[in-house]
């Protein structure tokens, strides 16, 4: 077992906060079983939706392909498990495009049927480009919630000079297991996914990352990597301090680089994957079974038995919270992640999706409170990880001031909730800031809008004056051509006329 | 020397100095200041503000003989960017409009050609005696289209 090093950058800010993971890790992982429906949307992932390929009344086998990406980003969707398709129709869901979206529904027949297996030819005999091709059809998408398809994150990734592969084990948001408990679980799936990506890439140097909290994570990793016996992967430890998981926060405590302002981290030559779509790399590349389940962590008070579970995706939230003992009276308000970058929803027929990590059900009164004027204390300036100053932000978002909003780095805002949690005055900041970027966004998209009108109301008005012209231009030829024959011709050519109609 | 070098040094900071001061404070060159106004505006060339589309509007406006609250599908954010701008007073909208798109009844229509060419962003395809309809990604709500048609088979449809 390799010795833990400590971080070596510094982050700014961020809050040390109650982890409630024992909760849910204190029970071994249970795997849920197949339910009788499974509701599938079409886009669990950053791009257009995919399009289904398939009708009402197909029987479909576990892991086939049931919809393709539609354009050049974008990841397939495959059936969790076998049966017939019934609809494909607007289903509850927990994203970011709505409260409804296009779902797949399966009627599962509970025989669980694969596909039939196809040999599988070794990853270290194909080139990376041929391996990363694989990746792309394995429908795998960026686990640690943001969903970016990971085929295209690593094409980006391979035409930039990128040193440093950075497997984020560091699940920093409280209540959420389902990361350490995978790390604990499948280890070794982990190491040989982060080779294979390793590979795909032709990179030479693997941190994984782990909270100084998750002892046990760190423990079954050591010993993968001990039997394994790979030098280029090497274990980090970092401290527990939210959000330290984010993306750019782990590239600044693991290598001490910023990654800067509207960039990613790529900029500064590392490439972060979740340790879970690490799994994900291995499953469908070594095993050929594509992304169709998940680790998920039901937990919160208004649960029963909290734990983990293994569940196909397409489950419904409220089949997994049966399975998990039920809701008692402290389930008040559900999320789909965690309490803080989580979607609060308002029914538990929404599926499990590959974003969902986290069921959460909590007593209302645990996060609310009175919304008073702020009194520019500076705590959440302190606090910000991004290094914004949110009480500026909260004004000019009030304000309605784009230009202010983008010049203060409104863009940069990671939506991590540490402003909120420290507010004396219980301002909404970060859903303040979500509303405010939306409205950047939709302004961008106006004035996107607004430039292309003008310019086909321009290209119209030269067309109409280029007719014009040429209307005029041939007329005074006209009349020039007239006037040169001189009246001979014009009495030579009424003989002509005369003359036809006397033969008439 | 040395009171030579100190006072082209001084000069050079006061120009300096005055420049920047100039150019932060004074108003720019008009025909910057009316494509600046003109950026604000929707370009929906609508003509709703009595103008011959969005160019002209901010002309008038610059030349003081428009006033700025007389774009409807502006709306509020336009009078009061435009006010902020030219350091007028913010004024209530003269007339509000819903954003909207035109849309062809093509069952009814006789393929006229009048909509086609009302349209002043070309977002209506069609030719003479065949079926017109609306590219509705680059309508602009303008509804200068409904007036002409001659069997009223265009309508206005609110955009969420």
């Amino acid at each position: 077992m390799s010795a833990p090093t400590y971080d070596l950058g510094k982050l700014h800010g961020g809050l040390r906060l109650p982890a409630h993971k024992q909760q849910s890790t204190s029970i071994p992982l249970k795997v849920a079983p197949i339910p009788t429906q499974l509701y599938l949307p079409i886009t669990q992932h950053v791009g257009k939706p995919a399009q289904p390929i398939v009708t009402t009344g197909e029987r479909v086998l576990k892991g086939q392909t049931i919809a393709e990406p539609d354009g050049e980003m974008g990841a397939p969707v495959h059936a969790s498990s076998s049966g017939t398709i019934v609809g494909i129709e607007q289903w509850p869901v927990s994203g970011r495009y709505g409260d409804t979206a296009p779902c797949i529904v399966i009627d599962c027949d509970g025989k669980d049927e694969a596909m039939p297996r196809t040999t599988v030819a070794d990853y270290r005999t194909q080139e990376p480009a041929e391996v990363l091709l694989r990746i792309l059809d394995g429908g795998i998408v960026g686990l640690g919630g943001a969903v970016f398809p990971t085929a295209q994150k690593l094409m980006q990734a391979r035409t930039l000079e990128t040193e440093h592969l950075i497997l984020n084990g560091v699940e920093c948001e409280p209540y959420i297991s389902c990361d350490d408990v995978l790390m604990r679980e499948r280890a070794a799936d982990i190491l040989s996914g982060a080779q294979i990506l390793m590979h795909a890439l032709r990179i030479d140097v693997c941190y994984v990352v782990v909270e100084s909290d998750t002892p046990e994570a760190l423990h079954s990793l050591g010993e993968a990597l001990a039997e394994l016996d790979d030098d280029r992967i090497v274990l980090k430890q970092v401290p527990t301090i939210y959000p330290s998981g984010g993306e750019d926060q782990l590239v600044q405590l693991v290598t001490n680089r910023q990654v800067p302002s509207g960039g990613l981290p790529t900029d500064v030559g590392c490439l972060v994957q979740n340790v879970g779509t690490a799994a994900a790399v291995h499953d469908w590349i070594v095993r050929n079974e594509p992304l169709i389940s998940r680790i998920t962590t039901v937990t919160g008070d208004g649960v029963n038995n909290p734990m983990n579970v293994h569940a196909r995706i397409g489950t419904t939230v409220g089949d997994i919270v049966e399975f998990a003992g039920g809701y008692n009276e402290n389930a008040e308000h559900l999320f789909i992640g965690g309490p803080l970058t989580g979607k609060s929803v308002s029914t538990d027929r929404v599926p499990v999706v590959k974003a969902s990590n986290c069921i959460l059900a909590v007593f209302k009164s645990s996060f609310a409170g009175r919304e008073l004027p702020c009194i520019r204390c500076g705590d959440c300036a302190a606090v910000c990880p991004v290094q914004l100053l949110p009480q500026q932000l909260f004004w000019y978002a009030c304000a309605d001031n784009e230009q202010k909003l983008r010049e203060f780095g409104l863009l940069d805002c990671i939506e991590c909730g540490c402003c909120d949690l420290v507010c004396p005055s219980h301002i909404p900041l970060t859903a303040d800031f979500r509303v405010a970027k939306g409205r950047i966004r939709e302004l961008a998209d106006e004035k996107a809008r607004a430039e292309r009108a003008r310019q086909r109301f321009e290209a119209r008005n030269e067309r109409l004056e280029k007719q014009q012209r040429e209307r005029e231009e041939e007329l005074a030829r006209q009349k020039q051509s007239a006037k040169q024959a001189g009246p001979e011709a014009i009495a030579e050519i009424l003989k002509r006329k005369k003359q036809q109609s006397e033969d008439d | 020397m040395l009171l030579a070098v100190i006072t082209i040094a001084a000069i050079a900071l006061f120009a300096g100095l005055a420049l920047t001061y100039a150019w932060r404070r004074l108003p720019p060159a008009e025909s910057d200041l009316v494509e600046q106004v003109n950026e604000v505006l929707p370009q929906t060339q609508c003509g709703q503000c009595g103008f011959p589309g969005c160019r002209p509007f901010a002309q008038a406006v610059v030349d003081g003989t428009a006033a700025i609250n007389l774009c409807p599908p502006g709306g509020e954010d336009t009078v009061r960017r435009l006010a902020e701008m030219l350091g007028r007073p913010v004024l209530p909208l003269a007339e509000h409009v819903e954003p909207a798109v035109a849309i062809i009844d093509e069952s009814s229509c006789i393929g006229c050609l009048h909509c086609r060419n009302a349209c002043p962003v070309d977002a209506i395809v069609g030719a003479h005696q065949l079926m017109h309809t609306v590219i509705e990604s680059e309508c602009t709500g303008c509804e200068l289209c409904v007036a002409p048609c001659p069997v009223d088979c265009i309508s206005m449809r609110p955009l969420q």
